[in-house]
């Protein structure tokens, strides 16, 4: 199996190649002009992870979006049922920048935290 | 009349560092003056990660990148205007100001910083053929709706240009259950950064077209359809390669434009290629004690650098405030000129009494390029050269000018891109 990606390490942007071995499953790296790249490709085609900013309904404050994130990066292939399970979560002002609104996201052991502060009203 | 030592002009990323600066150096009776309903300006709205890198050393949101300020600002006792719009500002310094409470104010500085940032080109500038129906918005007006207010702004998309918001846009519109058909791109290469095509389009399989644009939009009440065509090295829409998409909403990501109506009628000289004002190595403006900072200047990308230029500028208000001889427009004044292969040079002039140590000159270059040089010279003779693997337009660049390779003169300074074969 062969699949095309862009580095996104430095602003390069090397075109790199990523062939796996049908029989070993060893991964192959090309087009890269560091060691980096190489690692990049790897984790991406093994265990891609990524951050997951976005908003949840508030109520009691000033604006009725939250902007929350994930604590860490999470699972690629999670992403749409992460954001089904915020859409979920109602949150109540006051909300302290950092708090924890969602803990353990779907079993990955991340939280999700806000990203503002908002006051009662 | 109220009388402050500092004012400044916008509650941002911009007006935020400057004041905090300036505070840190010693200034007492600091205003800013915000028209919107709280501090943070656009960073608030910019609710994805990747702010803070180089100020912070870590991943920030807009709004956790924002707050940090806001917390240091309140900290310090710096006191703000909410929903005030400033109307006018003079060349003696004074500020005309009007909010729904106290109705119209004037106010004196002892001198002003103009962070006032910049606003999204629209379909106007553009003219795009077609009616005018419901459903066309930019990028940005479209993720405040998004994001601050809670409102959904359509649900088949096209996009038009791929800067930076237009990329951030299509991930979020994706995220929050819209399909994104595409992204129409005019020049041959995207304005954003690598990273974002990668994790917006390519990670949602969103196609980024190169060479494209939007020649008809369908449509009289709401869009119905769009129209993409190729276009050729003129720019110039070919026949037979239009592609119909239907879709309801198109969002525009098509460039930004510093916001200098203020700068404009107070008099203050603007760069025509910048569209922001004149600064020297101080972010002194044309008049004495106006000083400006952030994406009123000139567009940034990274908003840690908005940061970084802004506690400048706020550092020299600090200082001119407690002695106005430190103005510009009196010691050698070295002016620079982008050459072969660079956009514009920011600061436009070195006022050479006012450097410590170094001069940090921004640009952007007009190309993408690898293996190439940056050449700086006074005077057609080369003080330093830079190599770069990787220059692209949409990545600006930072040369720092020792002061000592400065020697005094009235030559220019110039700075243009060398390609390791030889010149452009």
């Amino acid at each position: 199996m062969t699949k095309e990606m862009v580095c996104i390490v430095c602003p390069m942007g090397c075109r790199l190649t990523v062939t796996s071995a049908d029989d070993t499953g060893t991964l192959n790296v090309i087009g890269n002009q560091c060691k980096r790249g190489e690692a990049y490709a790897i984790e991406e085609m093994t265990n891609p992870t990524r951050m997951l900013p976005t908003t949840m309904i508030i109520r009691g404050s000033l604006l009725k979006r939250l902007p929350v994130r994930t604590e860490k990066p999470i699972p690629k292939e999670l992403i749409f049922e992460a954001m089904k399970k915020i859409d979920d979560v109602v949150v109540e002002a006051p909300i302290k920048r950092g708090d924890v609104v969602i803990s353990n996201l779907l079993g990955t052991g991340v939280n999700v935290i806000a990203s503002r502060s908002m006051k009662h009203i | 009349m109220t009388q402050y030592d500092i004012v400044v002009i916008g509650g941002g990323p911009a007006g935020l560092a400057a004041a905090v600066e300036a505070r840190e150096q010693g200034a007492k009776s600091i205003l800013v003056i915000e028209r919107d309903r709280e501090l943070g300006g656009i960073l608030q709205q910019c609710i994805h990660n990747g702010f803070g890198l180089r100020v912070f050393n870590e991943e920030l949101t807009g709004p956790e990148y924002a707050e940090r300020f806001i917390d240091e600002l309140e900290a310090m006792a710096i006191e703000y205007l909410l929903d005030t719009m400033v109307l006018e500002i003079t060349q003696d310094r004074q500020i005309i100001i009007s909010n729904s409470e106290k109705g119209i104010q004037i106010i004196n500085a002892k001198s002003i910083v103009l962070a006032m940032g910049c606003r999204e080109r629209t379909r106007g500038a553009l003219a795009i053929p077609g009616y005018r129906p419901a459903g066309v918005f930019n990028a940005g007006t479209a993720q405040r709706y998004i994001n601050v207010e809670g409102y959904m702004v359509g649900k088949r998309v096209v996009i038009l240009g791929s800067g930076d918001i237009g990329l951030i846009m299509a991930r979020r519109m994706t995220l929050e259950g819209a399909q994104v058909l595409a992204v129409a791109e005019i020049m041959p290469f995207s304005g954003g950064l690598t990273r974002n095509i990668v994790q917006c389009l390519d990670d949602y399989n969103i196609p980024l077209m190169l060479s494209h644009t939007i020649t008809a939009i369908k449509g009289k009440d709401r869009v119905e359809g769009v129209v993409i065509q190729k276009v050729d090295q003129k720019m110039q829409p070919i026949p037979g390669t239009e592609i119909e998409y239907k879709c309801d909403t198109i969002l525009l990501s098509v460039g930004l434009i510093p916001e200098n109506e203020l700068s404009r009628k107070a008099g203050i000289a603007i760069d025509p290629v910048t569209n922001g004002p004149v600064v020297n190595s101080n972010m002194e403006t044309t008049i004495p004690g106006i000083f400006a900072c952030g994406n009123v200047v000139h567009v940034h990308d990274l908003v840690d650098f908005v940061t970084e230029e802004s506690r400048h500028a706020g550092n020299a208000a600090a200082k001119y405030v407690m002695d106005e001889s430190r103005s510009n427009h009196k010691g050698t004044v070295i002016r620079t000129k982008a050459e072969e292969g660079v956009g514009y040079i920011v600061p436009q002039q070195i006022d050479m009494d006012s450097i410590d140590g170094k001069v940090a000159l921004f640009m952007r270059v007009r190309n993408v390029y690898h293996n190439a040089s940056l050449s700086v010279k006074l005077g057609g003779v080369e003080i330093k050269r830079v190599k770069h693997r990787h220059l692209a337009p949409g990545e600006m660049v930072r040369v720092d000018i020792d002061k000592q390779l400065i020697k005094e003169t009235q030559a220019e300074m110039t700075v243009s891109v060398v390609l390791e074969e030889g010149r452009v």
